[in-house]
């Protein structure tokens, strides 16, 4: 029907007054450049702005309290957090933190989404149910934890003491940081799953029931088909997940109470993202917070070219085999 | 970031669901799809494991401080819930909290709603010079962490003394580059380019044809979009924490003081209540709207 239409009438009927038709035009050609100009003009000011300035306040020593002076240090900043103990602990519990809160949650996503995949009954409810930590906010989700993996009345302790294991998930360094993990893992696994199952859903049924004509048994149909069938939709997650690992601030903020914003009296599960609060707010060195900010941003630079190399290095060697 | 584009329309998506029943039927099918007892047990797990955190702040919500700080913990809800939430509300003041979690995420939710239907649909539907180049910087900008913006952003906010003020929290996420490509996904979809030519022959202008044909296509994936920034609004805690007191704080923020609080006499009960009032509201919302929005993750779009 509406390709009737578009073939009767021309756009602009003919003895219609010019400037009509020169209005039409210019909302063409001008109204696309409208519609994206709020973002565009919201990122500018609140992003790339901003983005810019810290690092021009990285370069300099800046007091919380007096913001307007700037001293210049040029890359002093840098090179003192290069030699600093704390920095590269915080970067080193950022790396490990993320390894141990995306590996497992990525592929526990997958697991389930594959599982998700089958037909079965009672199916909406297990999507719900495994969206709802979703739903929880890290500050929310956090407080359960900090109960739950209390050392003295919390419930995971009390079931690990059946079995005669008694870890101290805030003094020691891996119990901490498996524990702020966990709560890492507990809000998105179900998330990173329906993602996953929405491009599952997207694989040809055809290619499964041409495999399982062929004897292939259900791990091979997994391995076989479903994985290299989603693999941009795994990359994606990939990159997402060491975006959100990167920034993590909230989880070991709060479950670290009293001392959440060292990271634990030892510094034990300090993040960069609460390094840099620690030097910004509490000691007031805005200069040097700025450089661990850009430091963050140069990180994840980094890892995007060295995911950026790995697939296109894949991809050639597919091809050429 | 190729790898987004190649995710399920919700078109084919609907196919997809709409094709597994008639493979019932269908000659040497077989029941290569069928879940077997395993993948049951193993649901189970992952559904108790994911609500068992919530039905223990419940529990614990329910109780006295002292029972909750004993082991081994309690498992079945006390009667002590109205109680603490009196107490709760007194200490943090969670009626300010609620009220203003509420319309910070509601503003955000609207104007990010708003703003992408327009983008994602320029950068679908319409041709315009830079448009690809434009999109991929979109993109890009979902790398950027927050924290880099922090500082000059609180810089601004103290300088126009918007300092524990809402719209300080509200400005900065009118719009998200996630929601632009949110849109855009689903609009080239779903919005025939034959639906906007009859409009623009019958002689309606941009705006018109915002009103009259996209908003009305793009209302489902509007509201998907609207419900999960909601929620990340919602529990959106680094930049309310850093620009926001005690003394009008979001529900993050006040949970923070609850939790974060220094003193021996912390009463953990209060603390899940407070846990529990600040994520009940969002809870509701999922019991009700679960499925919907479940749909709208699993129509593909969603990447973030």
């Amino acid at each position: 029907m509406a390709t009737n239409v578009r073939a009767e009438a021309p756009p602009v009927a003919p003895g219609r007054p010019a400037w009509r038709s020169r209005l039409y035009r210019f909302d063409l050609k001008a109204s696309p450049y409208a519609f994206i100009a709020p973002f565009f003009l919201c990122f500018a000011a609140f992003g790339l702005f901003p983005l810019i300035w810290t690092g021009w306040l990285s370069l300099h020593y800046v007091d919380l309290l007096k913001p307007d002076v700037l001293e210049w240090k040029g890359f002093g900043n840098y090179t003192r957090l290069w030699s600093n103990d704390q920095f590269w602990t915080a970067l080193r519990n950022t790396f490990t933190i993320g390894v141990i809160s995306t590996v497992p949650q990525l592929l526990m996503a997958l697991g389930l989404a594959h599982l998700l995949n089958f037909r079965m009954r009672g199916r909406g409810f297990f999507r719900v149910a495994i969206l709802a930590p979703y739903a929880t906010s890290i500050a929310a989700a956090t407080l359960v934890f900090v109960q739950l993996f209390n050392p003295d009345y919390g419930f995971i302790n009390w079931a690990l003491d059946l079995v005669g294991l008694h870890p101290n998930w805030y003094s020691e360094t891996w119990p901490s940081q498996i524990a702020i993990s966990t709560i890492v893992t507990w809000r998105w696994t179900g998330y990173n799953a329906l993602i996953y199952l929405a491009a599952m859903q997207a694989v040809p049924k055809d290619l499964y029931e041409a495999a399982s004509l062929d004897g292939a048994n259900r791990w091979q149909q997994f391995t076989r088909i479903t994985i290299p069938s989603i693999r941009p939709t795994i990359l994606f997650t990939i990159i997402v997940s060491t975006i959100g690992a990167t920034q993590l601030f909230g989880e070991p903020m709060l479950f670290g109470g009293g001392v959440g914003v060292s990271g634990g009296s030892a510094h034990q599960f300090q993040t960069l993202s609460l390094y840099m609060y620690e030097l910004g707010w509490p000691s007031r060195q805005l200069g040097r917070a700025s450089a661990v900010a850009w430091t963050m941003l140069l990180i994840l630079l980094l890892i995007g070219l060295v995911q950026f190399l790995i697939t296109r290095y894949r991809k050639r060697h597919e091809l050429g085999g | 970031m190729a790898a987004t584009l190649s995710t399920p329309s919700p078109r084919e998506a609907k196919a997809a669901e709409q094709e597994r029943p008639r493979s019932l039927f269908r000659r040497g099918a077989g029941d290569h799809d069928k879940a077997g007892p395993v993948a049951y047990v193993l649901l189970a797990i992952a559904a108790v494991v994911s609500l068992f955190p919530l039905y223990w702040t419940f529990v614990a919500a329910s109780h006295t401080g002292e029972r909750v700080a004993q082991s081994p913990p309690p498992m079945v809800p006390g009667g002590q819930l109205w109680k603490n939430i009196s107490v709760a509300w007194d200490q943090a003041d969670m009626g300010t909290a609620l009220l203003n979690s509420t319309v910070v995420a509601g503003c955000v939710a609207l104007s990010t709603v708003l703003f992408s239907t327009l983008a994602g649909f320029a950068f679908a539907k319409l041709r315009f010079r830079g448009r690809n180049a434009l999109l991929t910087l979109v993109v890009a900008t979902m790398t950027i962490p927050p924290q880099l913006s922090v500082i000059p952003l609180y810089r601004i906010i103290t300088e126009l003394d918007w300092g524990n003020h809402l719209q300080s929290v509200i400005l900065p996420s009118l719009v998200a580059a996630f929601g632009v490509f949110f849109m855009r996904q689903f609009l080239s979809e779903a919005l025939p380019f034959e639906l906007i030519e009859a409009a623009r022959v019958d002689g309606a202008n941009s705006l018109r044809i915002i009103w009259h044909v996209v908003f009305p296509v793009a209302r489902p994936a509007m509201a998907v979009l609207g419900m999960l920034v909601f929620v990340q609004s919602w529990n959106d805690f680094f930049w309310p924490f850093v620009v926001l007191t005690q003394q009008n704080p979001t529900v993050q923020v006040a949970l923070s003081a609850i939790g974060g609080g220094s003193g021996h006499d912390i009463n953990q009960a209060v603390i899940m209540t407070g846990a529990l009032v600040g994520t009940l509201p969002l809870l509701l919302i999922f019991a009700v709207l679960g499925k919907h929005i479940v749909g709208g993750i699993t129509s593909g779009a969603v990447k973030s």
